[in-house]
């Protein structure tokens, strides 16, 4: 017992330094030649770091387009969700509280209100939101910024990534994406 | 494309991509536990181990190796855990000391449960030299494990079953490396992070204020899921974007998580010298993984909401994903189980529950359907009177009686631990809720640490003394148990000499013994856990 666990540990140093140090060293050095996306997929406005395209952001106000309820309200260093089973009562009451919200938010909208709009994603931070939710909010923020609902349309379309092969995922309109080109437009 | 078409495309194209790969790769892993020759750096890391390759062990021996090996990984672990506040690199996170013990144990015995949360209990140096490095191992156990009880059914008259330190080193080498090198270029090139960057804030676009989380990610990623470990970087695990952005790179992760386990059937032919065999294996851990993955996919597109769910994956997306990670041993998730529909968070646990064979963790897999395989010919040989025999292997009262014991270890400490936790105030005060939902999510916890799983009704407030230490306890036993009484197994299997096929052996190999395979499976699982599913999710369901 004694000799075979000084072999246990001898290998387990050996296995450290293998896949411990060198594994991961080789691969962030081979990572440096995708640098932006090693780094996050880092989105800029006039120059400075305003976050990742890959993590939705608060964006509180009704000229900027909302992402997905969070638990965490998007803060970066914790992530998470609910964990609210459906049928339970408090998942019911958030329900009807982001319902209400919205419609209170959201006077000349059209139609329901979209599904990923009442629920809060998985980790909190989330950039995606479904195509009908982002088309859902242009008349708010098409009121709310004075532009025509059709250059917004034209932006919404922009920061839509597909699904590949139109079943492999499912289409999403990046709102940070969207929102930091909004910062980019010309003041209206 | 209508939903039940994108979702029906989407389980086919898994199941195509698995299909693929199963016969190189299942050939790749026989080469290299077959192969007399040593690499290179396999004889360096032999000759400063200080063990010779070329000796093979008797059981007791082999056993003896790998407890001691998993016994010091577990010290080291903790002990690295612990330290880590004094540690450079450590972004200074920390953990408590029983937290830190439930976290070794976890990771060494491949369930990587976590009672942490990954952006606030680890830094990127434990990260990377602690569990990452436990992902490969404890992976390559779980490899060792099956080939030598493999080995115990294929030989014949032989008292020796394989070297560990020479599985365990060529596992690791020849086929968890080279795969992870590959997965994790793969994966940054489709955005998961790679640097190491300390968490840093950023000004927003709307002028607020946002932590940018670094890491080395994908480096862990890719093993992660290519081990059947499941332990995230960050909290959210693969729902969290910087592990898993895309729709592609969630394809990636589950063919990842079902590449080496599914592809173990055509080894298990190879290496008993039968193909056949190992096709049977395959198609019963086919009809049982792809059947729960259409079943929870269908019943979450039916009563599942997008609550706990991501957008770019959908609700199809994360039953496929929630399916493979409950039917492997990996634990990974890319949305809330807690927050599926009643029925399909029963499915997850019913998955797991079915002794994680369809198809299993990585080596965990083949020898818990080697288990069930004994099982069967033993019930089988009952049923017509004859001597049941498993390729020409006599299954006596003792062979009967180890494969037994181990079938019953995971149920057992499931069903008194879940039990035992729900009338003890100190386990209930960590539930987040009352009712079928509180029981169900107590039972999950027990069903994951038992079963080496991993994943959670993360609504449980598990990072307490009581459940850190007593999951803890499970995860141990639910691992080395059921091995210890394997690597036995394989110890008496070996030593008999193979008896020839005759005009009354029961072949393993017919559709109809894949039949009663999945019979067997299905009605030992639903004998054992009806009870608990009917008071927690079916309870909750009708409700």
């Amino acid at each position: 017992m004694l000799r075979q666990s000084l072999a246990a540990v001898r290998l387990l140093l050996l296995m450290t330094v293998l896949l411990g140090v060198a594994y991961p060293a080789v691969i962030t050095l081979v990572a440096r030649l995708d640098a932006p996306a090693a780094d996050g997929s880092l989105v800029t406005v006039d120059g400075h770091v305003v976050g990742s395209a890959l993590l939705g952001q608060a964006a509180a106000g009704p000229e900027w387009f909302q992402p997905r309820p969070s638990v965490s309200d998007y803060a970066g260093d914790t992530s998470g969700g609910s964990n609210l089973s459906p049928n339970s009562q408090a998942q019911a009451d958030a329900r009807a509280k982001r319902e209400a919200d919205l419609k209170a938010a959201n006077p000349d909208a059209v139609g329901p209100i979209p599904e990923d709009a009442l629920t809060a994603s998985a980790s909190g931070l989330e950039p995606y939101i479904s195509v009908a939710y982002a088309t859902w909010q242009i008349p708010r923020v098409a009121a709310a910024r004075g532009v025509d609902r059709s250059v917004l349309e034209r932006l919404v379309a922009d920061c839509t990534d597909h699904a590949l092969l139109g079943y492999i995922g499912q289409d999403g309109v990046n709102v940070t994406r969207l929102n930091a080109a909004l910062a980019g437009l010309p003041k209206g | 494309m209508p939903l039940w078409l994108s979702a029906a495309l989407s389980i086919v194209t898994v199941v195509a991509i698995l299909a693929a790969i199963h016969v190189p790769l299942g050939g790749w892993i026989h080469r290299v536990y077959t192969s007399p020759k040593h690499l290179r750096i396999e004889r360096a890391i032999y000759r400063l181990v200080g063990v010779d390759p070329d000796t093979e062990q008797r059981w007791q021996t082999y056993a003896i190796s790998l407890v001691s090996f998993s016994i010091v990984s577990i010290l080291a672990l903790w002990g690295l855990l612990v330290a880590q506040r004094l540690l450079p690199w450590s972004q200074g996170r920390s953990m408590h000391v029983d937290t830190a013990l439930n976290t070794a144990v976890s990771f060494v015995t491949n369930t990587n449960w976590q009672s942490y949360a990954g952006e606030s209990g680890t830094g990127y140096l434990v990260q990377a030299a602690g569990l990452a490095v436990q992902n490969f191992l404890s992976a390559a156990v779980g490899l060792a494990v099956a080939v030598a009880v493999v080995r115990g059914l294929a030989r014949e008259r032989t008292d020796r079953i394989g070297n560990f330190w020479v599985d365990l080193t060529r596992g690791v080498i020849r086929i968890l490396l080279p795969l992870a090198v590959v997965g994790a270029i793969l994966l940054v090139v489709c955005g998961v992070i790679q640097n190491v960057t300390d968490p840093y804030t950023v000004t927003t676009i709307t002028g607020g204020t946002q932590v940018i989380q670094g890491g080395p990610v994908a480096s862990q990623e890719a093993i992660k899921e290519l081990g059947t470990n499941g332990g995230g970087f960050f909290n959210a695990n693969s729902a969290h974007p910087f592990e898993n952005p895309s729709g592609l790179t969630n394809l990636i992760e589950i063919v990842f998580l079902l590449a080496i386990a599914s592809a173990l059937p055509r080894t298990y032919g190879l290496l008993v010298g039968d193909r056949r065999q190992g096709r049977a294996m395959a198609i019963t851990m086919a009809i049982l993984g792809v059947g729960a993955m259409v079943l929870l996919t269908v019943v979450e597109l039916h009563w599942g909401t997008m609550e706990g769910k991501e957008q770019r994956f959908g609700v199809a997306w994360s039953a496929i994903f929630g399916s493979a990670t409950t039917g492997t041993s990996t634990g990974a998730v890319n949305s809330l189980h807690e927050s599926f529909s009643p029925l399909g968070g029963g499915l997850l646990l019913l998955n797991m529950m079915l002794g994680e064979l369809s198809p299993g963790g990585v080596g965990t897999g083949l020898y818990s359907m080697i288990t069930m395989i004994v099982i069967t010919v033993f019930l089988a040989g009952l049923m017509v009177g004859r001597t049941p025999e498993l390729l020409g292997k006599t299954i006596g009262r003792q062979e009967i009686t180890l494969a037994a014991l181990s079938l019953v270890v995971t149920p057992a400490l499931t069903l008194l631990g879940a039990g035992i936790s729900l009338v003890l105030p100190v386990a209930t005060a960590s539930m987040s809720t009352s009712g079928p939902h509180g029981l169900s999510e107590m039972l999950y916890a027990f069903t994951s640490a038992a079963n080496n799983n991993g994943s959670a009704f993360a609504g449980l407030s598990a990072d307490t003394p009581y459940l850190n230490l007593v999951l803890a306890t499970a995860m141990l036993l639910g691992r080395f148990v059921p091995i210890l009484l394997l690597v036995r197994l394989a110890g008496r299997l070996g030593e008999q000499q193979r008896r020839p096929e005759t005009a009354g052996t029961m072949p393993t190999h017919t559709a109809s013994f894949v039949g009663l395979l999945v019979a067997v499976i299905l009605i030992v699982a639903a004998l054992t856990y009806f009870p608990s599913l009917a008071l927690g999710p079916v309870a909750e369901a009708l409700s």
